[in-house]
């Protein structure tokens, strides 16, 4: 499939490419596939057509945006794949599963295509008000949220630690679709424009001052990618660590955590999500929770903050197999997390929790450790 | 009786009158000073007049030049003597005759030209030019051989001083001794001002400083003769473009290759330069940055042009530099990596307007060998020591010769703390004449010699019986 | 007495084809010739040329001509040509003025009936204001003889060192206790391998035992008032004032700088120098975490004592990372820091010898080696055994008690992580942390990059629009020693010529004050950056400095009784230009 390179080389404004390596030299995928983005670059740069189905290895990006934050030139190198995945897309050569995630998205509001109407079922008897009746703070839940039911936990958890803080929130219930970030960046740019849209309107029509989510990647895109204009979009890792500071949510024991002695203390480390600390720079917000709740002894991976190695769950790869299976980045991940001889992998992400929670299960590691969202923690300690 | 004594001051003097030379002698003259200025040359300005727009500001090269040329041609302080020549600089012995100049630790000896034209008549009108028996027939030095003038000429034609001048190796009476019946040049000038009797004058000065600011050369590129320079007419240098692309050029700034404009231009770099073939190691500093602006002038030019640069490394490194290269490259100039190997002509395939040319090289970013087609291709030629360093290196052997660094160019006394002095007292280097640079660092130079030259006058000066 | 009637010679200029392949320079002669006042209109190829001026010259004399009117270029480029030319025969030159029809007319618009009617509209406006042009005098101002070089690096000695030997007195202002600046960090320097400490050694000695320098250390500039040729610059120091110098610094003491003290002079020279790229703002290279990761500045230091202790053991791999701080808008810096490529290949091969084992390498993204022996450096440096591999790092993490780059090599095309022992980030140069506060002090605009700005980036390097303080050095940006050394002499040359002449031209278009209109407001006082106009104590009405006003006109369009008049720029001067345009 012939792709002309010049439109989208100026589109994308790929002409200020040096061709110094930073990209790939970043890029956590680029060691595991032949997925080289400078050299993609290079090729829309100098040849005249580019044959995009000769890359299947574009389905292993994970839009981590290491290559974009670090881009001494200022060019965009992940929007490249993005812009490619459209080409693919355009023309129906996507792997099933993706194709399958975009038409449940299209169809039931979220990607694992489950009905719409089961999709309030995870608040499980709290009280949840809806936002379209009007409230101050509207919190976006996520399709993952919704569904998963390892997710739903966090969730629930969020609730009682708003109702805990006195907050007048609601959720849009089953009215709530799927934000779209993952959506555009498997390149499925008609539906991203379409969800916006929609989502925009409802959103607004909440009146709500603030918007909360529990995914980084819901933040992310209505933070960056929509125009909410008015609303302070927040992830609830900020909301948390701003009640905790303000003492309207305070804990009052340690973490009770299922299956083990009470003994009071816990090491943890956090892992920074890509979409929160890479892409948004939300770094010291989940480390105060942390740090707040008693009992926590917080760790450091060595990697971690801007150079936190991604959990391969972003950009479209919750649906989409890659190309190299057997070396996963979450296996290497949480061996460096029980390397530092933290009992408690801490996340705030949905992906990152699924991802790294399955990691940790395929390695052998549950005995030595345990991954949690931040929010199990607080709720625990609450 | 009370003596009346005056301060006499010393002068300086100027060899070469690029912008280095210029800017020198402006610098010492608005201090007080004397200066003379000698250029060989009819007209002052060097090298700096050929050039279209510069970089990275992209000025008009003669518009900011031509103020500075004017200065000096205006400047009370400064004594202009171009189509002139140093012959000599020697320690000061008695003078035989009243010297120029307040004293000083140097003896000048100047060759003035004959011009065969008396300045002080000529207006510059050119009407001898447009009647001369060899108009458009002489090739033109300063349109680097791309167009062709008459025997008598200006070079250019904001020249300093707008004075003509016969040349000697092409005038048919200088050369030939005979030219028709009657010299078409005497018959067309109003002003009488044309002379063939006019001979070369030999002036004695006395100076206190001398600053050498000769300039430079530019390699041959039949040096690289796998380039095809002088083989294929689609490939010229990086000079020749800038009079192809200046607005005052033979061409008026259109860009035409065999009479159309080129689709498809390679700019080449390093053609000559860091590499041991040619015996220049050393990098010529300022052809990754006047590439990218001829790239620019190019895309300004056709704006559908395809543009490839071929580097091994973009130097980049001035202020505004980097940002200029990345302006560039947002212009759609494809920058490849690679120093192309040959260029070849390819004959026409059915259905393809006449043979291109093909450039071959590696594409060390692909990691692949390439072939790209070119109907333009500038060669960032090596610049070089002037032929004559030796000869203006031994104008000073009774005071132990001007040292020359193992690059051919002058040598200055100390690499990192005495850039401008040389190993002889009261004799300092301006601009390139010292090795290669832009125009900047050339100014810079040019009044970091200024400021040597003035404390070794103002030590000079003598209280003289008024 | 009246005055003569105006007698206007207009010249317009073909500037080559810049003006007249867009302006029908014929058409706007003719129409020249038809506004009141013109006795003459031509049009030539080149005003500017010696034949242009003797154009004007000749109708000067010949036709009595009593105004002048150049359309060409911008002013900028030769109204002192036209002026000279003029002032030669004897008119004033402040009877002379320029239409601008190149860079604002020719030079941006392409329909050519469009250009040459708004040439003729632009021509017909300053004929208007030419009819009221009166003539002004040139006066000239005395020149404090003495100039104070702020910054003793090595650029600021060298400007210091020029000037005094030319026999002026010179205040070097420091602010830090030692002279020597950045290089006084470095070991060694570039190409020629020779100790810094030795270079620099016979420069202090000279500095200081100069017998007119005064070397001021632990001062602080506080305060500039003035203009060329007659600056008061004031100076905070620590009251001791230099007479000797111990070479190696070991007597640096800091003194408390409370001492306040006044220094007249004729030029300034701005020499404050740049600091150094802080990694910490690139925390992906792990700069702070890791004891591997030092900067060049500390591998300098390292190289000095020849100690390459305190990393992982054995040291088997040195990598060292250019352009970091440099050539990144991620940081800020856009801008090449010119010296990283050269002192790193320095750097680089002095390790080679040092650890004859160790594999060296350097990551780069182009190698900038460009000047006088450096591309033969940097072929040495690779004979010696420096790896250069094309590919920036990424980041850096740890692996045991070593690190791991990682990038990608972009030659071979792939991701590469390289284990090293020691990295050297060869961070680049910035602007000084201070340096707002010191454009403040000196007046001086800064440059896109944030260095200070020079007049002109080719002409005039070392110049600020500031007639009288000049640059020298890193602060206008980064450079090796050579050129340093070379633009603190330029910077000299600069400064030494109003001192050597012992006069300046002061600005002749200045504001003056009409004491009947005056209402003493003080209005004019307070709007006025140069302080030029003051209250008369006694007669309660403003009169204006002509010496230090430089005719920006602020206070003429403040003054709320229009009791000031900007001469050469007259409301009726300028009302005739716009009645010229709209009729």
């Amino acid at each position: 499939m012939a792709l002309k390179t010049e439109p989208m080389v100026e589109q994308l404004e790929l002409l200020g490419c040096i061709q110094c390596g930073k990209c790939t030299g970043g890029c956590p995928v680029a060691r595991k596939t032949v997925l080289n983005i400078r050299s993609l670059i290079y090729q829309m740069l100098v040849e005249p057509e580019l044959d995009v189905a000769a890359h299947p290895e574009l389905w292993d990006c994970t839009c981590c945006f290491t290559c974009v934050e670090r881009c001494p030139k200022d060019v965009r190198p992940a929007e490249l794949i993005i812009g490619l995945r459209g080409q693919l897309v355009e023309s129906g050569r996507i792997p099933e599963t993706i194709g399958a995630a975009l038409m449940g998205t299209f169809r039931q509001g979220n990607p694992t295509g489950m009905a719409r109407e089961d999709r309030a079922a995870w608040v499980d008897g709290t009280e949840v008000k809806a936002a379209q009746e009007g409230c101050e703070l509207l919190y976006f839940v996520c399709c993952t949220a919704s569904y998963d039911p390892r997710v739903q936990p966090v969730a629930r958890a969020l609730v009682r630690a708003f109702q805990a803080a006195d907050l007048d929130f609601g959720t849009l219930g089953t009215e709530e679709s799927c934000c779209g970030n993952e959506v555009r960046r498997m390149g499925e740019i008609g539906l991203f424009e379409m969800l916006v849209e929609e989502n925009s309107e409802l959103i607004r029509s909440v009146g709500a001052s603030r918007l909360v989510t529990t995914s980084p990647h819901c933040f992310n895109t209505f933070k960056n990618e929509y125009s909410l204009d008015g609303m302070e979009i927040l992830h609830y890792t900020q909301l948390i660590a701003e009640l905790i500071e303000q003492g309207r949510l305070k804990f009052s024991h340690p973490p009770n955590l299922p299956g083990r002695e009470a003994e009071g203390k816990v090491t943890v480390t956090y892992h920074d999500p890509c979409f929160l600390g890479k892409q948004n720079h939300i770094f010291d917000e989940p480390r105060a929770i942390l740090k707040a709740i008693p009992g926590v002894k917080l760790v450091e991976m060595d990697r971690n903050r801007e150079r936190s190695l991604c959990c391969e769950g972003g950009g479209g790869r919750m649906w989409a197999e890659g190309t190299n299976l057997e070396e996963r980045l979450a296996f290497q991940r949480v061996h460096e997390a029980a390397e530092t001889g933290a009992e408690v992998l801490a996340v705030a992400c949905p992906f990152c929790l699924l991802t790294l929670e399955d990691a940790v299960k395929v390695q052998g590691l549950e005995s030595r450790l345990q991954v949690m969202d931040i929010m199990e923690l607080v709720d625990l300690a609450l | 009786m009370v003596e009346e004594v005056v301060t006499r001051k010393s002068a300086a003097l100027v060899i070469g009158g690029g912008i280095a030379g210029i800017q020198a002698a402006l610098d010492i003259a608005d201090a007080g000073y004397p200066v003379y200025l000698v250029e060989r040359e009819p007209s002052i300005g060097g090298r700096m007049a050929q050039l279209d727009k510069t970089f990275p500001t992209l000025d008009c090269s003669s518009c900011i030049l031509t103020p500075k040329m004017v200065d000096v041609g205006r400047h009370p302080n400064i004594e202009l003597m171009t189509y002139s020549e140093v012959v000599s600089v020697t320690p000061p012995g008695p003078p035989s005759y009243p010297p120029h100049g307040g004293g000083g630790a140097f003896r000048v000896r100047v060759r003035k030209k004959p011009r065969y034209v008396d300045v002080n008549k000529c207006t510059g009108c050119g009407l001898c030019a447009a009647a001369c028996r060899m108009k458009g027939r002489v090739v033109s030095r300063f349109d680097e051989g791309i167009a062709k003038r008459s025997a008598i000429y200006v070079p250019f034609p904001q020249a300093v001083p707008l004075k003509y001048t016969v040349d000697p190796t092409a005038c048919l009476y200088l050369t030939r001794g005979k030219c028709g019946k009657t010299f078409l040049c005497q018959d067309a000038c109003p002003a009488g001002a044309i002379d063939f009797e006019q001979q070369e004058e030999f002036v004695d000065l006395e100076v206190g400083a001398v600053i050498v600011a000769t300039g430079y050369d530019l390699i041959d590129p039949r040096t690289k003769p796998e380039f095809g320079y002088g083989v294929y007419p689609e490939v010229m240098t990086g000079i020749e473009f800038e009079r192809l692309s200046s607005a005052s050029g033979p061409t008026m700034g259109e860009i035409t290759v065999n009479g159309k404009r080129p689709k498809d231009v390679v700019f080449i770099k390093c053609v000559g330069s860091r590499d041991p073939h040619t015996g220049v190691p050393y990098c010529s500093r300022v052809c990754c940055m006047y590439t990218a602006k001829h790239a620019h002038l190019v895309r300004d030019k056709i704006p559908d042009a395809r543009i490839t640069v071929f580097y091994m490394d973009v130097r980049a490194f001035g202020k505004g530099y980097e940002e200029f290269y990345d302006r560039v490259r947002h212009e759609r100039v494809i920058y490849r990596r690679g120093e192309p190997a040959e260029i070849y002509r390819k004959k026409a395939r059915d259905g393809q307007q006449g043979d291109k040319l093909v450039v071959l090289a590696e594409d060390t970013l692909l990691g692949k060998p390439i072939e790209v087609e070119a109907d333009l291709v500038v060669l960032a030629t090596a610049i070089v020591p002037r032929t004559d360093v030796l000869e203006v290196a031994a104008m000073f052997s009774s005071l132990g010769g001007l040292e020359c660094s193992p690059d051919g160019f002058f040598q200055e006394a100390h690499p990192k703390l005495r850039p401008v002095d040389t190993l002889l007292d009261g004799v300092f280097l301006a601009g390139c004449c010292q090795g290669p640079k832009d125009i900047p660092d050339t100014v810079a130079q040019a009044k970091a010699a200024a400021s040597s030259a003035l404390r070794v006058l103002t030590q000079c000066q003598e209280a003289v019986p008024a | 007495m009246m005055e003569p009637q105006p007698r206007i010679g207009v010249y317009i200029c073909h500037c080559g084809t810049n003006i007249a392949a867009t302006v029908d320079v014929a058409q706007v002669a003719e129409f020249a010739a038809t506004l009141p006042g013109v006795v003459v209109a031509r049009d030539y190829l080149y005003m500017c040329s010696d034949p242009g001026q003797a154009l004007i010259q000749q109708d000067i004399k010949e036709q009595g001509l009593n105004r002048v009117v150049v359309a060409s270029c911008s002013p900028t480029m030769h109204e002192p040509t036209f002026r000279g030319a003029a002032q030669q025969v004897g008119l004033n030159p402040y009877l002379v003025e320029m239409a601008n029809i190149r860079e604002q007319c020719s030079w941006v618009h392409r329909d050519r009936e469009q250009a040459t009617e708004k040439a003729k509209l632009l021509v017909a406006s300053v004929v208007a204001k030419a009819a009221l042009l009166k003539p002004l005098e040139e006066r000239e101002v005395g020149v404090t003889p003495g100039a104070v070089v702020v910054g003793g690096g090595v650029a600021g000695m060298v400007a210091a060192l020029d000037v005094a030997d030319t026999g002026f007195p010179v205040y070097l202002v420091e602010k830090s206790d030692r002279l020597g600046g950045h290089v006084a960090d470095l070991n060694r320097v570039f190409p020629t391998l020779e100790s810094a400490a030795e270079l620099l050694e016979p420069l202090i000695e000279r500095v200081t035992s100069h017998p007119h320098i005064t070397v001021l250390r632990n001062a602080e500039v506080v305060g500039m008032e003035g203009y060329v040729g007659n600056f008061t610059v004031e100076v905070r120091d620590s009251g001791i004032v230099d007479s000797g110098f111990g070479g190696d610094g070991a007597e640096s003491t800091n003194y408390e700088s409370t001492n306040l003290r006044t220094l007249d002079v004729g030029s300034i020279i701005v020499a404050t120098g740049y600091d150094v790229f802080d990694p910490h703002r690139k925390p992906e290279l792990g700069y702070g975490q890791y004891p591997n990761v030092i900067t060049s500045l500390e591998m300098e230091r390292r190289l000095a004592t020849e100690d390459l202790t305190g990393f992982s053991k054995p040291v088997r791999s040195v990598a060292f990372i250019q352009c970091v701080g440099s050539r990144d808008v991620q940081v800020g810096n856009p801008y090449c820091s010119r010296v990283c490529c050269m002192y790193t290949a320095k750097q680089s091969r002095l390790v080679c010898e040092l650890l004859p084992e160790a594999k060296v390498t350097v990551f780069f993204m182009d190698v900038r080696t460009f000047g006088k022996g450096a591309e033969e450096f940097y072929d040495e440096a690779r004979a010696k055994g420096v790896l250069y591999r094309r590919g920036t790092v990424s980041e850096i993490y740890r692996r045991g008690d070593r690190v791991v780059l990682v990038g990608e090599d972009t030659l071979l095309g792939r991701p590469i992580d390289f284990e090293a022992d020691l990295v050297v980030l060869a961070v680049g140069m910035e602007p000084r942390s201070d340096i707002a506060d010191l454009s403040t002090l000196f007046k001086l605009p800064r440059s896109a990059d944030g260095f200070f700005m020079e007049c002109h980036p080719k002409l005039r390097p070392v110049d600020t629009v500031v007639d009288g303080v000049f640059l020298a050095g890193c602060c206008q940006g980064p450079k090796d020693i050579p050129d340093a050394i070379t633009q603190a002499k330029a910077a000299a040359s600069s400064a030494l010529i109003p001192l050597i002449r012992g006069a300046v031209l002061a600005e002749s278009a200045t504001a003056v004050v009409d004491a009947d209109w005056c209402a003493g407001c003080g209005m004019c006082v307070e709007v006025c950056p140069y302080g030029a106009p003051a209250l008369d104590p006694f007669w309660g009405v403003s009169r204006i400095n002509a010496v230090l006003c430089k005719g920006c006109g602020t206070c003429a369009v403040t003054c709320p009784s229009k009791a000031i008049r900007l001469q050469h720029f007259t409301s009726e001067q300028i009302l005739a230009q716009v009645d010229a345009l709209v009729e």
